[in-house]
C-alpha cells in the first residue's frame, strides 16, 4: 500500500525528521489560504500515486497569490497519468543548495533490508542505481539488531555527502530506518533530501509503501487504505477482499492462485486477445465468493466476454459451479459471455452441478481461452 | 529415487487442530504420508484424525522422531512457528501459509544462513514425490511417479502443467513448489541442483513468473552446471510494472526489472526452451525423454 506525500510526511514528522510547513487543500480559495498562512514562495504539489509529478505538470512553484490562483486551476481536477487529482499540498519552498537522495528498502535478492545514500538526489534513483551505481552508498542492515549508528555513518561518508552535515544525514538516514520498520514498510524514502545555504536538511518529498500483508498490526496505517484507492473497481475488489489488477482489454478473467491466473492473461494475449483484468478468488472459494467475482467483472463496462478458469487444489469444483449458477441465475439475460473450465479436486460433481444453458464448457485452458477471445471479437465487433 | 522427501520422512504438522491443518493432515494421511506428530501449544495430548500432538515441535522431535515439519498457522504466528521448526532440529521444514511481512521473513531468512533445516515457502503449495509422500496441499490424485522433476512459483501453475504430463502419461520424481513470496528458503537452484544430482530425474520442469531476479540466476546455473535437460514457462508476460499480481513476489518494478522477457531471454540463453503454453511446456518435455 502506498501512502501519498502529505501522509508519509506526517509520519516523517511525527519522528523528527524535518519537513517544510505544509497544508493539505482541495479547492482554489483553500490553496491561496494555505499559501498566505506559509508565506511565499510555496510548492503547490498533486496528490496522487504517480512518479515523476513535477515533469507532468503536478507541481508548481508560486510567487504570490495570481500564481498560486493559477498553480491551483490547473492542477486541481486535472488527469495525471491517469488518476484524477483532487487534493493538492502546499509547502513552503525550500531555498536549498544541494539534493540528496535517502532511502531504505527490502533487497529481495539479498533477503535483508538495505539503507542507500547518494548525493545524486532530486532525480530518478533508479535510474542513477543503473546507469551509475557507485554514486549509491548502500549498508545492509540484520534485522534482528537493526542499522547500526557506525553503519548509518559509513553510508554517509562513502557517498561523499559533505562533512558540515553528515552527521544530520546518517541521523536522518537512521530515523528513516526506525520508520520503516516500526510501520512495516516495504520502501520508505527521501528524494530529495534538500540542504539549504544554512547547512539544514529538509525533507522535500516522502515515500511511504507499506507491507500490505503486515496491516493486521499496522491499525492505523489500515485506516489510510480507504483513501489510497484510486479506482472505483479496485476499491470494489478491497470489500470482496479479491486480489485484483484493472488492465484496458475486454476479456474478464477468474481463476485461482496467482500464477494460473497470470497466464490465462498471457494465455488471452497469445491468441490475439486483451486482459481486462486479473482476479485471484484465493484458494478453497466458496459459492458466494465465486458470485462475489462474476459480480466483479461484470461491474468492468469495458468487458465484452469473460473466462472462468479453476484448477481445484482446495478449491473444489462443485461450490464454483454452484457459485457461477447462483451469480448467472439471478440475471434474465447474461451480460456477457461466459466460458468455464473446471479441473482437478471435484471438478466432476462441478460439471454435473453447472447449468450449461448458461455458460459455455471447454474441456481444457487453451480451448477456454480461445473461445473467449472469440466471443470477445464477436461482441465487440 | 526422489528429491528432499520420500516413504522414510516422518512428518509433524504445525498446526493441526486448526481447519486448514486438519483438513490437510486427513489428506496427507489418505496419500500415504508418514503424519507422525501435531504440534499447536496448549493442545498437548489431544489426537487429530489419530495422530498425537504435542505442546512443541521439540516434543514432537523427542517422542516420534519428526524430522520435517508442514507449517499451517496463520500469518500473524507464522514466523513464530518457522523459528521453532528451524531450532528443532528437523531436516525440513514447509511454510504453507501465505501473507507472512516480509519484515518477518527478513530475519527468518537471516536465522536460515545459520540453520542446518531446509525451508520450503513461505506461500507455497508443498512438495510431493507421487507414490511415496506429499507435504502441503497439493492434490495427490493429478501426480504420477515418473521421471521429471518439476519446481514452481505458483501452486495451481504447477497443477496445470503437471496435469498436461501425466495425461501424457509423463510422470514426475518429485514436484516442488518454492512459493510466490519476495523472501523464501528453497531457491530455484536448490531444487534444480538437487534434481541434477538424482540419478532418476531425466528431465525438470521449471515454472517461474515476474518479480525478482531468482530465474535469471537459475537460468545461468543451468547454463553452467546441468547436464539434465530442462524446459521452462514464465508467467506475467502482460503483467503492467508497478502492480502486484496476487503473490508478494509477483511484480515488475516501475524501472523494468522483473519482467517476463528479461526472465525468458535469459533461460533461452542458456539453452532453455519457455513454452508460450503450459501444452508446448509438456511438448518439450516430451522431445527431453
Amino acid at each position: 500500500m502506498r501512502l501519498h506525500e502529505y501522509q508519509a510526511k506526517d509520519v516523517f514528522a511525527d519522528a523528527g525528521i524535518p519537513t517544510p510547513e505544509s497544508a493539505l487543500a482541495s479547492s482554489v480559495d483553500e490553496v491561496v489560504a494555505a499559501a498566505e498562512e506559509i508565506g511565499y514562495p510555496v510548492a503547490v504539489k498533486a496528490q496522487v500515486h504517480v512518479g515523476g509529478r513535477g515533469k507532468a505538470g503536478g507541481i508548481k512553484l508560486v510567487d504570490d497569490e495570481d500564481e498560486a490562483r493559477e498553480a491551483a486551476d490547473s492542477i486541481l481536477g486535472m488527469d495525471l497519468k491517469g488518476y484524477h487529482v483532487d487534493r493538492v499540498l502546499v509547502e513552503g519552498a525550500v531555498d536549498f543548495e544541494n539534493e540528496l537522495y535517502v532511502g531504505i528498502t527490502m533487497d529481495r535478492g539479498e533477503g535483508q533490508p538495505v539503507a542507500m545514500v547518494s548525493t545524486k538526489g532530486g532525480v530518478d534513483i533508479e535510474a542513477v542505481a543503473e546507469e551509475d551505481p557507485d554514486a549509491i552508498a548502500t549498508e545492509h542492515v540484520d534485522p534482528a539488531f537493526g542499522l547500526h549508528g557506525y553503519q548509518a555513518r559509513r553510508a554517509v561518508y562513502d557517498a561523499d555527502v559533505p562533512p558540515a552535515i553528515a552527521g544530520d544525514v546518517a541521523s536522518v538516514l537512521s530515523t528513516l530506518y526506525d520508520i520503516w520498520g516500526t510501520n512495516d514498510a516495504e520502501d520508505a524514502e527521501i528524494n530529495p533530501l534538500m540542504v539549504t545555504g544554512d547547512d539544514e536538511v529538509v525533507a522535500a518529498d516522502a515515500v511511504l509503501n507499506i507491507d500490505e500483508d503486515a496491516l493486521f498490526r499496522q491499525p492505523d496505517l489500515a485506516e489510510l487504505e480507504e483513501e489510497s484507492y484510486t479506482d472505483d473497481l479496485e476499491r470494489k475488489a478491497g470489500e470482496y477482499g479479491f486480489d485484483y489488477v484493472r488492465l484496458e482489454g475486454n476479456v474478464g478473467i477468474i481463476g485461482n492462485g496467482a500464477g494460473l491466473v497470470m497466464t490465462t492473461l498471457d494465455l488471452v494475449d497469445h491468441y490475439g486477445g486483451e486482459p481486462a483484468n486479473f482476479l485471484d478468488v484465493g484458494g478453497g472459494a466458496k459459492a458466494e465468493r465465486i458470485a462475489n467475482a462474476l459480480d466483479m467483472v461484470f461491474s468492468d463496462e469495458n468487458v465484452d466476454s469473460v473466462v472462468f478458469n479453476i484448477f481445484g487444489g482446495i478449491t473444489r469444483g462443485d461450490e464454483v459451479a454452484k457459485g457461477i449458477n447462483e451469480a448467472l441465475g439471478a440475471f434474465d439475460e447474461i451480460p456477457k459471455p461466459v466460458v468455464v473450465r473446471l479441473a482437478g479436486t471435484n471438478w466432476e460433481e462441478g460439471m454435473e452441478i453447472l447449468n450449461t444453458d448458461l455458460v459455455q464448457v471447454e474441456e481444457t485452458l487453451e480451448e477456454a481461452v480461445q473461445r473467449a477471445v472469440a466471443n470477445a471479437q464477436e461482441v465487440s465487433a | 529415487m526422489s528429491v528432499f522427501v520420500d516413504d522414510d520422512t516422518r512428518v509433524v504438522v504445525q498446526g493441526i487442530t486448526g481447519g486448514e491443518g486438519s483438513f490437510h493432515a486427513e489428506q496427507m494421511i489418505e496419500y500415504g504420508t508418514n503424519v507422525v506428530a501435531g504440534a499447536v501449544p496448549g493442545k498437548g495430548g489431544q489426537e487429530v484424525h489419530g495422530v498425537p500432538v504435542y505442546d512443541t515441535v521439540s516434543a514432537a522431535v523427542r517422542e516420534e522422531d519428526a524430522d520435517a515439519s508442514v507449517i499451517f498457522v496463520p500469518p500473524a504466528f507464522a514466523a513464530d512457528a518457522v523459528f521453532e521448526a528451524l531450532d528443532s532440529d528437523l531436516d525440513l521444514a514447509v511454510a504453507i501459509t501465505e501473507g507472512i511481512p516480509v519484515q518477518d521473513m527478513a530475519r527468518v531468512n537471516k536465522r536460515l544462513s545459520e540453520s542446518d533445516t531446509r525451508l520450503l515457502g513461505p506461500n507455497c503449495p508443498g512438495i510431493i514425490t507421487p507414490g511415496e509422500t506429499k507435504l502441503g496441499i497439493l492434490p495427490g490424485n493429478i501426480f504420477q511417479s515418473g521421471n521429471v522433476g518439476l519446481v514452481s512459483r505458483s501452486g495451481t501453475l504447477t497443477y496445470q502443467v503437471v496435469d498436461n504430463l501425466t495425461k501424457r502419461g509423463i510422470g514426475q520424481t518429485t514436484a516442488i513448489g518454492i512459493g510466490g513470496d519476495p523472501i523464501i528458503g528453497t531457491s530455484f537452484i536448490d531444487a534444480l541442483s538437487a534434481f541434477e544430482e538424482d540419478p532418476d530425474t531425466e528431465a525438470v520442469v521449471m515454472c517461474g513468473e515476474i518479480g525478482g531476479e531468482d530465474e535469471e540466476q537459475a537460468a545461468a546455473f543451468i547454463g553452467e552446471h546441468m547436464d539434465t535437460p530442462v524446459a521452462g514457462f514464465i508467467a506475467g508476460r502482460t503483467a503492467p510494472p508497478g502492480k502486484r499480481m496476487g503473490h508478494a513476489g509477483a511484480i515488475v518494478s516501475g524501472s523494468g526489472t522483473g519482467t517476463a522477457q528479461s526472465k525468458i531471454d535469459a533461460l533461452n540463453d542458456a539453452g532453455v526452451p519457455v513454452g508460450d503454453t503450459p501444452e508446448e511446456v509438456a511438448d518439450h518435455v516430451e522431445r527431453f525423454l
